[in-house]
């Protein structure tokens, strides 16, 4: 039988309620710290929130089908949240407008390169063929990127590691690389990272400024289209 | 706020049909983010006619909400990969190698050419 404390537990441990607030004052907790630290890139609130979440997930012996059937109400969020993206881009529409020439030269280079690069480098790091597939889409959002992996043949799973790690990496890379290039174009650099790192990409231009974050949003739908017609052909190409 | 959460939920639905049944490969709702700025320019051209809720400017605060805090939406996923790194096992060198790197080209990348392109534009 359950004593009362134990009872207590398991009631309350019953998803979803658990997890999804464990969810959201971790979040608001790493949130309010990297705040005080003036958003310092190191303390981006995606990276921290994650393992200290993994940590509270393996010491409770939690596995993730359990969190996530918390946690799915924050997941879901995401759909809307990528709709929304049409109100700041609806404002700075003038902005937008004026730039398209560079947005789609961006475009076509940085896809090509965000893929390509990629593949060459692990495949010079001798990674099998379905290793690089499902690499390809690595800066694509995860929906597309697990998509366009499993189509070529590759693990969707591990495409979704890899496209989460490489939004928390840009992330963190993107403002010092920036400051230290000495680029102040702000919708440069929020297109740069929306197209190399996706929504977290997003997430963080939105954090340092409100065009960058219009023009991040713009760029992860653009290269989610161009990956899929561009990581087939260089798969093809190098990919043996 | 309400009506304002049933548009963009509409504008999404609406986009990830589109995207499902011609098999696009763009996720529904970078379609729904397409639909709803043309209901938000559509508004301004027909401004007298357009529902109190659109004019108001309360789909725009509702919009800037769900925004603020687009870090926190991604952290189920995250999880998934913390509770997923076996994955990486087997090329873990050269993954994290072809990652970090191909991530920093790609955002030199894109930020040259954009400068590039944008200064022979006229752009500034």
């Amino acid at each position: 039988m359950a004593s009362g404390d134990f009872a207590l537990w398991v009631y309350l441990s019953r998803p979803p309620l658990l997890w999804l607030t464990v969810t959201v004052i971790v979040y608001a907790a790493v949130d309010a710290v990297s705040r005080a630290l003036q958003r310092r890139p190191l303390t981006n609130p995606v990276l921290h929130s994650v393992w200290i979440i993994g940590v509270l997930l393996a010491a409770t012996r939690t596995d993730y089908a359990t969190y996530f059937e918390g946690a799915q109400f924050i997941h879901f969020l995401l759909g809307p949240a990528t709709v929304a993206l049409a109100v700041p881009l609806y404002e700075n529409r003038d902005v937008v407008a004026r730039a398209l020439a560079p947005m789609m030269a961006a475009l076509v280079v940085g896809s090509v390169v965000a893929c390509g690069s990629a593949i060459l480098i692990a495949s010079w790091l001798g990674a099998p063929r379905g290793t690089l597939i499902s690499l390809a889409p690595k800066s694509v959002t995860a929906g597309v990127a697990m998509a366009i992996s499993e189509q070529l043949g590759g693990d969707p799973a591990l495409t979704a590691v890899l496209v989460i790690s490489t939004g928390i990496l840009g992330a963190i890379i993107v403002t010092p690389m920036m400051n230290a290039l000495g680029i102040r174009d702000f919708r440069a650099r929020g297109f740069a990272v929306g197209l190399a790192s996706h929504g977290i990409g997003t997430a963080r231009a939105f954090q340092v400024d409100p065009v960058a974050g219009t023009f991040a949003g713009v760029a992860i739908g653009l290269n989610a289209l161009l990956t899929s017609i561009v990581a087939p052909i260089l798969i093809s190409w190098i990919g043996r | 706020m309400i009506a304002s959460l049933g548009l963009i939920l509409f504008c999404q639905l609406v986009g990830e049909a589109i995207a499902r049944s011609l098999a696009l490969p763009v996720p529904g709702p970078v379609l729904g983010m397409a639909l709803l700025f043309v209901v938000l320019v559509a508004r301004d051209r027909a401004r007298p006619w357009a529902p109190a809720f659109l004019t108001s400017g309360e789909v725009e605060t509702t919009g800037k909400s769900l925004l603020a805090h687009l870090s926190l939406l991604f952290i189920p996923a995250g999880v998934g990969v913390v509770r997923n790194l076996d994955v990486l096992a087997a090329n873990g060198v050269a993954l994290a190698a072809a990652l970090v790197v191909s991530t920093v080209l790609a955002l030199l990348a894109s930020v040259a050419t954009f400068r590039l392109v944008s200064r022979l534009t006229g752009g500034g």
